[in-house]
């Protein structure tokens, strides 16, 4: 690698390392009057571009593939008719439907168990583009779901059918769901 | 008797209590003032029932943290040099401050108390002697370590003290020439001169300014700190301390702290005039134009350790600045620039001033 020769002011190295102060100090006093003016009510200056996570967070992209949920039909059962596409899509084989009569002839199917496994999903999101009756939806917006074991990583069809999709600004309109070994 | 006691253990208390407690703060100064440098908020997430106190409960919980970690001993590691090793750091980077003087002489209920821990006629080389000592806690630490590593580490930490020290040492000779005197006290003193007919106090940093530079380079590659942080590099770099766990391993970051803290008074001591207000003297404000306005002794010298202690925080400030702004220093060049740059600059220096001292007597 050829590097460009430093020039006479580079070289003398002072001058340079001023400038390089000069730049920091200036960030340093601008964010201080910032923050100065902020705790003294302005509200609008902020000292920082820096986002304080928990609290504030930014606003997510409408396009987020998020936490699933389970569409509900108006009577609250799911909309899904275990048709087993969106688990035969999945690249991660992270969905596991067991499937039942439906008590309606009209409708085919019903899931008795709808498990979806978030330690193993990798959010492709193709169970959605799959899904032939927009049953499973990923817009809930919830992103901090953890737990402290594998088996707390696997969300039941219960607990899917519970959730809500996001407001509009993308945040969460239910709560984050608590698997059985995680305790609040 | 016992009111000379008293006396004599509230100076000590007080410049103990003074740079331990700067010392601990600095923690939380190089987090908030680094964040705040880079367009960040910094450490502010500690709290005791909710409150914040932007951040400044931080320290407290390092300390918790630090106290409460297993104290880990590598097998083949010396018993006795190990857990000396941070002790001897800190030690000598705690007393290196005693003699620097963070106030005029105060006069009070009929005694004259020399606001220093310890009045020394020798002030300046007892301070350099403490800072030098101070290489043997990073030696110490790399030889009972027991691993090779921590040996090559505390080799390069000695060489790069060494080559600063040298530079520190021959950098204050030419204050020592203007103001006369190894007493840090007298040099404080010399400082509240004035040039220029009264208007330009004479500090060193005006008689002296090329040996403000070398000198404040050169304490900062002392207190081996980026940019001159090559025998510790936290993160990348394996240094002296990497078998230092716990406490002991948090006592090397005090000691680099309160050596920064020391150097910090060092440059205001014979740089920026120490405890001197500019125009005001003992019996009050006396500006060139010969306005004047008494004051009370007390009030005096209160205003007087009040500057010393403003002068050290911006001192400090400064040395953060550089600290979070310049990248670091290969080894070669950090050494090339102890000995090839600083070290021959200051001889420069000495010569310099002696011709000019020369002149200016035979005017």
């Amino acid at each position: 690698m050829t590097r460009a020769p430093m020039s006479l002011r580079q070289r003398f190295y002072v001058l340079e390392v001023l400038s390089g102060l000069g730049l920091t100090a200036t960030h340093f006093f601008r964010n201080m009057g910032r923050h100065t003016a902020r705790a003294f009510g302005r509200k609008d200056a902020r000292g920082a571009v820096t986002i304080q996570y928990p609290e504030e967070r930014r606003p997510y992209s409408p396009r987020l593939r998020s936490l699933h949920r389970l569409v509900r039909r108006e009577d609250g059962s799911p909309r899904c008719v275990a048709c087993m596409m969106c688990e035969t899509v999945c690249p991660a084989h992270c969905i596991y439907i067991v499937a039942d009569e439906h008590p309606n002839p009209e409708i085919e199917k019903v899931p008795r168990r709808f498990d979806i496994d978030l330690g193993k999903c990798v959010f492709c999101g193709y169970c959605v583009e799959a899904c032939p009756e927009d049953a499973i939806r990923m817009d809930t917006g919830i992103l901090e779901f953890s737990s402290y074991s594998r088996g707390g990583m696997i969300y039941t069809k219960e607990m899917l059918l519970s959730l809500e999709p996001a407001h509009a600004d993308g945040r969460p309109r239910s709560p984050i769901p608590l698997p059985p070994d995680r305790t609040p | 008797m016992i009111a000379d006691l008293g006396i004599a253990f509230g100076r000590v208390a007080f410049v103990m209590l003074f740079v331990l407690n700067l010392g601990g703060l600095l923690t939380w100064v190089e987090r908030k003032q680094s964040a705040i440098m880079q367009d960040r908020i910094g450490a502010n997430r500690a709290s005791i029932f909710g409150f914040r106190l932007i951040g400044l409960l931080h320290p407290l919980a390092d300390a918790i943290k630090m106290l409460t970690k297993e104290d880990f001993r590598p097998a083949r590691a010396d018993r006795v040099l190990f857990p000396l090793a941070p002790f001897v750091s800190v030690f000598f980077a705690l007393v290196a401050f005693a003699s620097i003087p963070f106030g005029d002489t105060l006069h009070l209920a009929g005694r004259e108390i020399p606001l220093q821990a310890v009045t020394l006629n020798v002030g300046i080389l007892y301070v350099f002697a403490m800072l030098s000592l101070g290489v043997y806690g990073v030696m110490m630490a790399g030889w009972s370590s027991a691993n090779n590593y921590a040996l090559l580490g505390g080799q390069r930490a000695a060489a790069l003290m060494i080559s600063a020290e040298i530079a520190i040492g021959t950098s204050i000779m030419g204050v020592i020439m203007v103001y006369g005197s190894l007493n840090m006290q007298d040099i404080v003193r010399g400082q509240g001169q004035y040039f220029l007919g009264g208007w330009v106090p004479a500090w060193g940093i005006v008689t002296q300014p090329l040996a403000f530079v070398l000198f404040l380079t050169a304490g900062i590659a002392a207190t081996k700190r980026i940019p001159f942080d090559t025998p510790e590099g936290e993160s990348e770099i394996i240094g002296y301390f990497v078998e230092y766990s716990g406490m002991k391993f948090g006592m090397f970051a005090m000691a680099d702290f309160l050596e920064t803290v020391v150097i910090a008074g060092m440059t205001t001591s014979l740089f920026l005039g120490g405890w001197q207000i500019p125009y005001l003297g003992a019996d009050g404000v006396r500006l060139p134009w010969g306005w004047t306005w008494a004051l009370p002794h007390l009030v005096v010298v209160l205003l007087q350790v009040g500057a010393f202690v403003t002068k050290v925080c911006v001192m400090i400030f400064f040395m953060m600045l550089i600290r979070w702004t310049l990248p670091r220093f290969r080894y070669d060049q950090a050494m090339r620039l102890g000995w090839l740059g600083l070290f021959p600059l200051s001889i420069v220096n000495i010569v310099l001033t002696g011709l000019v001292l020369v002149l200016w007597s035979s005017r």
